[in-house]
């Protein structure tokens, strides 16, 4: 089994219900270890689209491929780290910060209902990253926002995976909070970790990330923010034309 | 003058007590699962459908329980399919088909008037009159399902709470859910002829919620609640003996009580809140909801 090489998305279509596309034809390829942020208004499909790369949803045509860098696992599967929009979760869960976090390993293996010496050392490390040491007893509902959404960072992180994708980890957070998020993420990601986001901030986020692709139902531009972020290009994918480039 | 230990004298109220306990502390572990996943109604709503399910068996002259377990697994099933994409939720889907299901059976009774067995009892149950197959059944389901709790407690915790992130984490979500309402049809058609149909959701939601608002743990809750549920259904058994009254009734209001009680402890300790800052350890009352400063004077 070998290493994710790069992500091939072809003629890729979805919907939610018949002759209402939500992407429509989407073509893309992500390398390993690019620092991806998808831009592109609500309704625009980047949630439906990061939740077809995890698998949640089945395309209705075209192809999502995972390259691996041995030509012949043809039933190559990466791990995928997923952080979902924070505004879904229940607050009042009954669950530690730990607790999420250790959920990211929470598949096949353990049956045993506690967390294991392990997993503990494990959660300590990923706190550590995220700065959040020391939290690992506290409720969730106790947390800021920007901890919170880094609790679900860590949830992602547990189990190191090769492809981490984000969707709008900085919605609704203050600009210290989204700076920290977007700190850890470039850490990671020079770390080798393919890292994808979607995004609603193309002043701040998209325009510090290394590649930018413009979506509204399909890819309308791609490349590093200077050459993508360009007023036609955003009249295509917002309808603005009055935004200026910083 | 009362003598306390003059209930244990009687075969028949040890009997009713060990089953009492043991569905107390079984619901409450289910409970917790039951609200965390929002399904508070689900008692309520399976138990009719296994009550429609016993009368059909009945009336079709099998089993009771094959017959409550046929009518509730459907309509399990039938919830779990309506609700799945999320378009429904599971409390409109309970409220349609378990009614359906129960009035189905009723209008079997009512079309062939064959009525031999007494409904009465699974309506408002009856603990003192469990068989010894009755015990069997109760002590197996009860330690089967602690087991099943046991074994998928982290599956099923990350299913309720996050479900999508689930299925990307390699969870068989679907399967683990369809799972959990077959264990939970189970749970409460042996519940039915002790406690009864129409008292069930007490047993099942009451504990739960009340050891809820004790703490903010996951484990703890669990905990709590099987506690909750065993010494309420205990009490509730006890206090039968002694009022001469239903033992089921007794048993929810014990149930209610013991919300009531941690519905006011939980209260006091928000408002009476004991804490400590510059080195001196106090309490004293105040709203918690804030962080909040306040400064000691040292004379």
């Amino acid at each position: 089994m070998g290493s994710f090489e790069y992500l091939r998305i072809t003629g890729l279509s979805y919907g939610f219900s018949y002759h209402d596309f939500v992407l429509e034809g989407v073509n893309l390829s992500i390398p390993r270890g690019r620092f991806v942020s998808l831009v592109g208004p609500s309704g625009s499909g980047k949630t439906t689209l990061l939740k077809l790369l995890c698998g949640i949803y089945e395309p209705w045509n075209g192809d999502i491929e995972y390259i691996s860098n041995d030509c012949d696992s043809i039933f190559y599967y990466p791990s995928v780290g997923y952080v979902p929009q924070i505004e879904t979760i229940d607050w009042n869960f009954p669950v530690s910060v730990q607790e999420v976090i250790a959920m990211g390993s929470w598949n096949y293996k353990s049956y045993l209902p506690w967390i294991d010496k392990k997993l503990k050392n494990q959660i300590k490390d990923v706190l550590k990253i995220l700065g959040l040491s020391g939290y690992e007893k506290r409720h969730i509902r106790a947390l800021s926002g920007g901890e919170q959404q880094r609790v679900f960072l860590g949830r992602a992180l547990i189990k190191n995976p090769d492809i981490l994708i984000l969707d709008e980890p900085t919605t609704g957070l203050d600009y210290v909070s989204r700076e920290k998020i977007f700190d850890i993420l470039k850490n990671l990601n020079n770390n080798g970790m393919t890292v994808i986001l979607s995004t609603h901030d193309i002043t701040h986020i998209a325009n510090r990330s290394p590649w930018v692709i413009c979506f509204n139902k399909y890819v309308i531009a791609e490349g590093p923010p200077q050459d993508v972020l360009k007023e036609d290009n955003l009249l295509k994918t917002y309808g603005l034309s009055d935004y200026k480039i910083k | 003058m009362i003598d306390p230990l003059l209930p244990f004298e009687y075969e028949f109220f040890i009997k009713g007590l060990v089953v009492s306990v043991l569905l107390g502390g079984i619901c409450g572990l289910a409970g917790v699962y039951i609200i965390l996943r929002g399904l508070s109604y689900v008692g309520h709503g399976l138990s009719h459908a296994a009550f429609g399910g016993a009368i059909v068996g009945n009336i079709v002259g099998i089993n009771y329980y094959i017959g409550a377990i046929i009518w509730s697994y459907l309509a399990s099933f039938v919830i779990y399919e309506i609700s799945k994409k999320n378009t429904i939720k599971p409390d409109a889907a309970i409220g349609l088909v378990t009614t359906a299901i129960f009035a189905f059976g009723v209008l079997l009774v009512s079309m062939t008037n064959k009525y031999t067995r007494n409904f009465e009892s699974l309506l408002f149950g009856n603990i003192l009159a469990i068989t010894e197959q009755d015990l069997y059944i109760i002590v197996s389901v009860t330690m089967i399902s602690a087991v099943f709790f046991f074994l998928l407690h982290k599956r099923l915790v990350f299913s309720f709470f996050d479900n999508e992130s689930a299925k990307i984490s390699g969870i068989k979500t679907s399967h683990i859910e369809l799972l959990f309402s077959f264990v939970l049809a189970t749970i409460i058609i042996v519940s039915m002829s002790s406690v009864g149909v129409t008292l069930l959701a007490s047993v099942i939601v009451g504990p739960a919620i009340s050891a809820r608002m004790l703490s903010n743990n996951f484990s703890n809750v669990v905990f709590l609640s099987i506690i909750i549920g065993s010494i309420a259904s205990f009490s509730g058994m006890y206090a039968s003996f002694f009022l001469d009254s239903s033992s089921g009734p007794t048993i929810v209001m014990f149930i209610t009580l013991g919300f009531g009680i941690t519905a006011l402890y939980a209260l006091f300790k928000k408002i009476y809140h004991s804490h400590s800052h510059g080195g001196i350890s106090h309490s004293h009352p105040h709203l918690h909801t804030d962080e909040h400063r306040h400064e000691h004077k040292h004379s």
